[in-house]
């Protein structure tokens, strides 16, 4: 059994062999793989007895279920305009020319993605970004350099 | 019993059944709405906004598709707020949209231009945000054509796809300003699941999806002095033809189109009735093959046996179902017949080089454009239909040509394959190649004419999805002993999404048949992706009355009685299921991929 088919019947015994489960199992792959593939779709379509386009309607719906292949680590950074008052620009500069890569780039090593993201909710300490499933918050220019080192030594 | 609900709309008062909808409340009192995401033949999504309607202390205007009428309630469809409030919208939709009107296949009958008109639109009220999208066209398709540029959103043709046709090749993808309605990842018509069908054609409100014409390539050929141009036309045509002229759904043109066709210059003009009839003499005999090799002979026959002449279905079955493809006829659809024989038996009974023979055909149906680019129908030596036309385009045509349809005389087909009988008609029209294949091998089995009034078999005809019926065969002649007494169980499914539950219930052992017709279109041909615009229930059953009267009045009502058909054997295939029918006649289909 492949790894996609195991999620699924995971995430059926959780919820049911009914579409419910197919948002699970998308994030589910997300987690594991960063992005899906058009590979992986055909295989969860398959498997839920959907049509592969009704599956891809739904991941390209949500910005977290990726389908453009992604980095190890993907960066998301705040675009709302609270986060860019307090300085979210001079943020992303920063990262763009730490990594070389602009926005909505992968490093060469396939370590790094960046990316903006609408609200994280973290207005109030503002910029902010996340990485994978990460927050940081209360961003500077030099406290980036930190962590995106930390990351690449991880 | 089903509550009455009293309301008022524009101070009128109208009584409708608890559950209905402002809009189905206003049809009642003949107050037409405006509507683009509306469609009769689907689910309501109300996502156009364009049916909104005041409703008295409702603090928002609400769309009258999708609002549920209550008790007092009062609604006001003319007010200036409403009027003003739908030209905002319908300019909104604009801003997004290729309006290019005189370059459009839909010019004159688009459903956004006709609003655009009524409200008056006149100068953008909103930035034209053409320029910043990145519009996408997809001509990959020999069918089809997408052209994201007139796209609405509306979204009608994702819900065609998913519940006339079960297949959902068309999908809502990405959100907010990025929607767009999209195949999987993007992919071209070509490559996808798509069976070509058109319904999405059918119901698009603009020129968003539309068929892939042919008219500049037919009209070349007609006016290259070298070549003979054949055409064919198919039975679902003669009762749709009308509506693109004038004429009320339901009035058959047949005489009229075949003067058309001539003024127009093709060279002979035949029917696909001919080779309909044709195809029902193969396609019985090789039943009656089947029933036998399982009864009489015990051996594995594959059953029930599958109608082939749906290249819609054919399609769908390659890709849905693969494991039914041993059961499907491997009789070619009536179109293929004629393409491998106008290059073959015809030109050789003409005396023509059968490479200055163009051969055209008229049809109901845009997926018979991509069956006739199909690698496996080049029987003739040559591709066996060189172009497919839809009713629509042969129209246009005869707009182009200054033809003036109305006061056309009637003329008859030409000779040599324009012969038919009423057998080859009913194929327009669900349940018709059922009951034509009955009526012929029922003869074949027993002798006599199969034992209903005016040969009418009437439990075939209707528009349930699904349908089935029971034949006890009944003195039946020595060589067809072994069926005496046997009840021929036949089904009968229109619409992909019917064919589907009932080719579940068939593979679930739940049912079993002998005999299983299916026809993409909702209605069968006569309701195909290549008829005149719009369609809906009513429509539909015009063009079934206008089919069933075209059988009542043909002299001959019988495949196998068909004088052209039975020359065409005496003098070149000598017998059905012959060796040159199976080299001419009859294909085998190959899986494709099902995501």
């Amino acid at each position: 059994m492949n790894e996609i088919e195991n999620i699924v019947k995971e995430m059926f015994k959780k919820y049911g062999k009914s579409r419910t489960a197919l948002i699970p199992v998308l994030q589910s792959i997300i987690r594991k793989k960063r992005f899906l593939s058009d590979e992986d779709i055909v295989e969860v379509a398959k498997l839920f007895d959907l049509s592969s386009a009704e599956v891809y309607g739904v991941a390209s719906f949500y910005s977290f279920l990726d389908i453009k292949p992604r980095g190890k680590y993907v960066i998301r950074i705040c675009k709302t305009i609270s986060c860019e008052m307090k300085g979210s620009k001079e943020i992303i500069e920063s990262i763009k020319k730490m990594l070389k890569i602009n926005l909505n780039e992968t490093t060469k090593d396939n370590k790094f993605s960046l990316l903006t993201t609408n609200c994280l909710g973290w207005c109030h300490k503002g910029p902010a970004m996340l990485i994978n499933e990460d927050v940081y918050y209360d961003l500077t220019p030099e406290k980036v350099a930190e962590i995106i080192e930390f990351y690449k030594n991880k | 019993m089903i509550k009455e609900v009293k309301l008022k709309i524009n101070n009128i008062e109208v009584c409708v059944p608890e559950g209905s909808t402002i809009l189905q409340a206003a049809k009642k009192l003949n107050i037409e709405l405006p509507t683009l995401c509306y469609h009769n033949d689907l689910s309501v999504a109300g996502n156009c906004r364009v049916c909104i309607v005041e409703v008295k202390n409702s603090r928002l205007l609400q769309p009258a598709c999708v609002f549920p009428v209550s008790e007092g309630i009062e609604v006001f469809t003319n007010s200036n707020l409403v009027r003003q409030a739908r030209k905002h919208i319908i300019e909104l939709l604009l801003s997004e949209h290729n309006a290019d009107c005189t370059e459009c296949y839909r010019n004159n009958n688009c459903e956004l231009q006709r609003l655009a008109y009524e409200y008056g639109v006149s100068q953008h009220l909103f930035i034209d945000l053409i320029p910043l999208k990145n519009y996408e066209k997809d001509y990959s398709s020999p069918s089809i054509i997408k052209d994201d540029s007139r796209c609405i959103r509306c979204q009608r043709c994702v819900r065609t796809c998913e519940e006339l046709q079960a297949v959902s090749a068309l999908t809502v993808a990405y959100r907010g300003e990025h929607m767009k309605i999209s195949t999987f990842f993007e992919n071209p018509m070509f490559e996808i699941v798509c069976t070509n069908c058109g319904q999405c054609v059918l119901h698009c409100p603009t020129g968003a999806l539309i068929e892939r014409t042919y008219i500049d390539e037919v009209w070349e050929a007609i006016n290259d002095p070298d070549k003979h141009v054949v055409v064919q036309t198919a039975p679902a045509v003669r009762v749709a033809l009308g509506e693109l002229f004038g004429y009320e759904p339901g009035e058959r043109v047949t005489g009229k189109m075949v003067t058309a066709l001539k003024l127009l210059g093709f060279d002979s003009v035949l029917d696909t009735n001919f080779s309909a009839d044709l195809t029902i003499i193969e396609e019985s005999n090789e039943l009656l093959e089947r029933l036998k090799k399982a009864i009489k002979e015990k051996q594995k026959a594959y059953l029930p046996m599958f109608t082939s002449c749906s290249p819609g279905w054919i399609k769908f079955a390659e890709h849905m179902y693969p494991e039914l493809l041993p059961h499907l006829s491997t009789c070619k659809s009536p179109q293929q017949m004629f393409g491998a024989l106008v290059k073959t038996y015809y030109a050789k009974k003409i005396g023509i080089d059968p490479k200055k023979i163009v051969s055209v055909s008229i049809m109901p149906c845009t997926a018979k454009k991509f069956e006739a680019n199909r690698p496996e129908m080049k029987s003739s030596g040559y591709r066996d239909v060189d172009y497919v036309l839809t009713t629509r385009e042969l129209a246009l045509m005869i707009k182009q040509a200054g033809i003036n349809f109305s006061k056309l005389s009637e003329t008859n087909y030409d000779n040599i394959m324009g012969k038919s009988t009423g057998a080859g008609v009913i194929f327009g029209v669900t349940g018709g190649v059922a009951e034509a294949a009955l009526r012929t091998a029922y003869e074949i089995i027993t002798g006599k004419e199969i034992p209903f009034p005016k040969l009418n078999i009437i439990p075939v005809r209707g528009l349930e999805g699904v349908r089935e019926v029971t034949i006890k065969i009944d003195g039946t002649l020595p060589e067809w002993d072994f069926l005496e007494g046997m009840e021929l169980r036949v089904a009968i499914a229109h619409g992909l999404a019917n064919a589907k539950r009932l080719i579940e219930k068939i593979l679930s052992g739940q049912v079993n048949y002998h005999f299983v017709e299916i026809m993409a279109c909702p209605g069968g041909c006569l309701g195909g992706g290549g008829q005149p615009i719009p369609v809906n229930t009513e429509i539909r059953k015009s063009r079934v009355k206008a089919i069933y009267e075209e059988d009542e009045n043909m002299p001959l009502r019988k495949s196998h009685e068909n004088p052209d058909v039975i020359a065409l054997y005496n003098e070149f295939l000598h017998k059905p299921l012959g060796h040159k029918s199976h080299e001419l006649l009859h294909v085998t289909y190959t899986p494709r991929k099902r995501y």
